[in-house]
């Protein structure tokens, strides 16, 4: 039958793949849009191909055709998926079914929400092995430890009579890399495997689906934004861009020579130069000696933290999740009132709780989030929800008004037609821009930045930072400027607070918390940040001090 | 079963005796609220003056309103429910024969309700949006649209009366077979079956829809899992919580809800017992059914939440 199709050593070959999907948008027919043009890869057996992209270049969907699935009415109209030498478009429901789960695996995102709540991780993990009939329950849990103990999970024997809620993120990833491997695929669909995880446990997880990749000499396809993650475990790159492939190359050649503008783009977007301001001899916002803990618990999530901010600076706070990041923003805007310690503002303690504070101390500090989509009221205009602040805090009205959301329309590089538009007719960046302008209409001293560029694609987040810079240099405002990645740091910030478990372990002046000599903790994070260099992520576990807290 | 929800369980079932104890107080207030009292009830129009003071006197009517409510408190505490006005019966006595007929019939609607409600809950998300989904879903509400009498009445046209299949009238007594039971409650039970049909069918359905956007449920489906395997082995037991409170709230209704249907079929159970006191002005057996009514609804509601708090892994399974 269609074995003729088949080159020797060729698991996948993917021809001139069309993948649509039905839009409604709102107010207008319902229309086709082709997320996917044409694009076609193969990949042997036992190689990996990194597929790098931002959000809506088509990776993921790519990705999963491998599987024939499209996720949320999403068609493949077009070309022809040929796998193990068959195309597996022809097969039909059944031939899927068969398919998934036993040839062609997947790896997802968040592993936390893609475990069963409701089942123990074991039976999850040899599920789609006893489906299929490939081994008996027993063969298939032996399997599956023998996997745990390869993906250095800590109790291989007894971790899978647990739940997934009793399992770490980043241990809850290796399991589900060890649930792909346990039915012996011939290709792995790896979709973001270590995005959602902190850059330490990232550098773990990492190495462990490389030395797995290795030894079961598994295909696969790692779909990443991330190309210095991707240049880590891959043989071969593929760069696309709104469904259409820009540039396919070896690993070295990608990162080293690229001969595209956009992935040249990609390859060099991570540096903004920001020459460090010198603290100022007064800071406006002082936090001194702060324990907070939530509810009564007897766990303090702050412990003795002590942070000044300078007019017209940025303070970085950097750690990994559950180091007490926000909770110190939280601390400092009162939405969590702290147990001990004060907050100082102009020389004047600042109330503890929310609820004691005047109005004119809530409108010097505001805050700008991670998912700004859900930050903003969906049923409100852009110009009501900038305007909203200079009602409630100066009691413009009107055409003074709309005047000055023009302005600070402008000023994050929005125009004026902007106004009239949705939350839901804009781009992730363009809503987070909206974000900034709501929080510079109240012309505050300090805006807290939780995680702003977290959530968005490297050169939309690029942008941002440029446009917070600029906004700083006009405004003279402060930044507190939570993050999670060093890099995000290094541009933006004038000193830095390095926090760890409740605690801050380092804090200075960018320049010297970035000089060796390094605590074992800064160390740790400043080495796990992936480098776009081949043979960086052996380098760094090589060279580590200390394990991460996420195991 | 760890001390978390030992806790929790406990809490639930300290507030259900806490309500309990409202719903006695406020049943006794509006049976004082009505006009008149039990000794003119008793006494009627022949009553004069004295022959009312004295048997005030005799019923304790002159005490306080808060010491009668704590006589009759005790006296329901220890089982004794009082004494029917209109009969002089013992309310206890009589009324333990009602509660075991409506509990029969109540069961035997549940046995075949409950269970057929989720598999076509589960049909229906399984063929959702398609015609199978759309004609389970249009059968269930017009069921329940329809009011109770008028499916009844049309059960007993056809079964009773047209074919005679079933007997129209369910009388039942002490020491009946079990298999003539049957046959009497059949017409019941099967109106009682398609009035709370729908409710369950449709959370049912809408709980599963709602975890079907799961990222769980799409690994579920990578794996090559049949559409309704996903839905029976990785949906179904993250939904189980919603579809519990509705199957018990619906328990409860053919407990307490049965008034209607038990009159159509003059079935002797709580809810005829209930209606011919009332038009009696029995205030003793109003108040007594009232509480046991609303005993079996706290306690089945209690159930249901207790029943959420165990589903639940991360609850059941702390780290």
């Amino acid at each position: 039958m269609a074995e003729s199709k088949a080159k020797p050593g060729v698991l996948l070959d993917i021809r001139n793949l069309r993948i649509e999907a039905t839009v409604f948008p709102p107010g207008e027919p319902p229309k086709n849009i082709v997320l996917v043009h044409d694009v076609s890869l193969t990949l042997e057996k036992g190689k990996v191909l990194g597929l790098i992209g931002e959000s809506g270049a088509g990776k993921s969907t790519i990705g999963l055709s491998s599987m024939g699935y499209g996720r949320g009415g999403v068609r493949i109209t077009g070309g022809e998926v040929i796998l193990n030498g068959r195309d597996i478009l022809k097969g039909g429901k059944d031939g899927f079914r068969k398919l998934r789960g036993r040839e062609v695996c997947y790896v997802a995102q968040s592993a936390a929400a893609a475990f069963n709540p409701a089942h123990r991780l074991m039976d999850q993990v040899v599920e789609a092995t006893l489906l299929h009939g490939t081994a008996t329950r027993a063969e298939a849990e032996k399997r599956a430890v023998a996997l745990f103990r390869k993906l250095s999970l800590p109790n291989p024997e007894t971790i899978g009579e647990r739940f997934p809620h009793q399992v770490s993120g980043g241990q809850l990833q290796r399991v589900m890399t060890a649930m792909a491997l346990c039915s012996e695929p011939d290709l792995i669909v790896f979709d973001e495997p270590t995005t959602a995880l902190d850059v330490t446990t990232q550098i773990d997880v990492l190495a462990a689906i490389k030395d797995a990749i290795r030894d079961t000499h598994v295909a696969a396809l790692y779909i990443t934004h991330d190309l210095a993650v991707v240049a880590q475990v891959s043989d071969e790159i593929m760069v696309l861009r709104h469904g259409r492939l820009v540039e396919w190359g070896g690993t070295r050649q990608i990162i080293k020579e690229p001969r595209q503008e956009y992935t040249n783009a990609l390859v060099s977007v991570h540096e903004i130069e920001h020459a460090e301001q010198k603290p100022g001899t007064t800071p406006f916002l002082s936090v001194k000696n702060v324990t907070a803990a939530y509810g009564r618990s007897h766990i303090k999530v702050l412990k003795n933290v002590s942070v000044d901010i300078y007019p017209g600076q940025t303070l970085a706070v950097v750690g990994e999740s559950g180091s007490g990041k926000s909770t110190l923003a939280r601390a400092i805007t009162g939405l969590l009132p702290p147990e001990e310690g004060t907050v100082t503002f102009d020389g004047r303690p600042l109330a503890n709780r929310l609820a004691d504070r005047p109005k004119e101390d809530l409108r010097q500090l505001q805050m700008i989030y991670q998912m700004a989509d859900v930050a903003m009221n969906p049923r409100q205009t852009v110009g009501t929800i900038i305007g909203r602040p200079l009602e409630f805090y100066f009691g413009i009205r009107g055409r003074e008004r709309d005047r000055r959301v023009a302005e600070l329309l402008d000023k994050i590089e929005m125009g004026k037609g902007f106004s009239d538009r949705y939350p839901a007719e804009l781009s992730g960046g363009q809503k987070q821009r909206v974000c900034i302008a709501r929080s510079l209409a109240a012309k505050p001293k300090l805006i807290i930045c939780d995680e702003v560029t977290s959530a968005l694609d490297p050169l939309v987040a690029h942008g941002i930072l440029e446009l917070l810079l600029e906004l700083q240099k006009e405004e003279n405002v402060a930044y507190l400027f939570i993050t999670h990645d060093l890099a995000t740091v290094k541009s933006i910030a004038d000193s830095i607070a390095v926090m760890y478990r409740g605690e801050v372990v380092r804090y200075g002046p960018k320049s010297k918390v970035l000089a060796p000599p390094f605590d074992a903790y800064t160390d740790l994070l400043l080495s796990s940040v992936p480098e776009m260099e081949i043979g960086w992520l052996e380098k760094a576990i090589k060279g580590r001090r200390m394990a991460s807290a996420g195991n | 079963m760890s001390s978390p929800i030992l806790k929790l369980i406990a809490q639930r079932v300290a507030l259900g005796i806490l309500l309990l104890l409202a719903v006695s107080v406020l049943i006794f207030a509006g049976t004082q609220i009505l006009p008149g009292d039990v000794a003119q009830a008793i006494l009627g129009q022949s009553a004069t003056p004295e022959s009312l003071a004295n048997l005030r006197e005799q019923l304790g009517l002159n005490e306080p309103a808060y010491i009668r409510y704590f006589h009759w408190l005790g006296g329901v505490v220890t089982g004794d429910l009082g004494t029917a006005m209109s009969s002089g019966q013992d309310i206890a006595t009589s009324i333990k024969g009602r509660l075991w007929n409506t509990l029969f019939l109540a069961f035997w609607a549940a046995i075949v309700a409950v269970p057929l409600a989720i598999i076509l809950g589960l049909i229906a998300v399984r063929y959702r949006n398609g015609w199978v989904d759309k004609l389970i879903s249009g059968l269930a509400l017009a069921s329940t649209s329809f009011p109770e009498f008028f499916i009844g009445y049309v059960l007993v046209y056809f079964f009773a009366v047209k074919w005679q299949i079933f007997p129209g009238i369910s009388t039942v007594y002490d020491g009946m077979p079990f298999g003539e039971r049957m046959q009497a409650i059949t017409l019941p039970a099967t109106a009682l079956t398609l009035v709370v049909l729908a409710h369950m069918m449709r959370m049912t359905r809408a709980a599963i829809l709602n975890v079907m956007q799961s990222a769980y449920v799409e690994t579920a489906e990578l794996k090559g899992l049949s559409a309704f395997n996903v839905i029976r082995k990785h949906a179904f037991p993250n939904a189980i919580a919603p579809i519990i409170n509705v199957v018990m709230l619906n328990l409860a209704y053919l407990i307490v809800g049965v008034v209607v249907v038990e009159v159509i079929f003059v079935y002797p159970g709580m809810g005829q017992y209930l209606v011919d006191h009332v038009t009696k002005r029995d205030v003793p057996v109003v108040q007594a059914v009232g509480l046991i009514f609303a005993a079996v609804y706290i306690s089945l509601n209690i159930i249901a939440d207790i029943a959420a708090i165990v589903a639940n892994p991360r609850l059941r399974h702390p780290k």
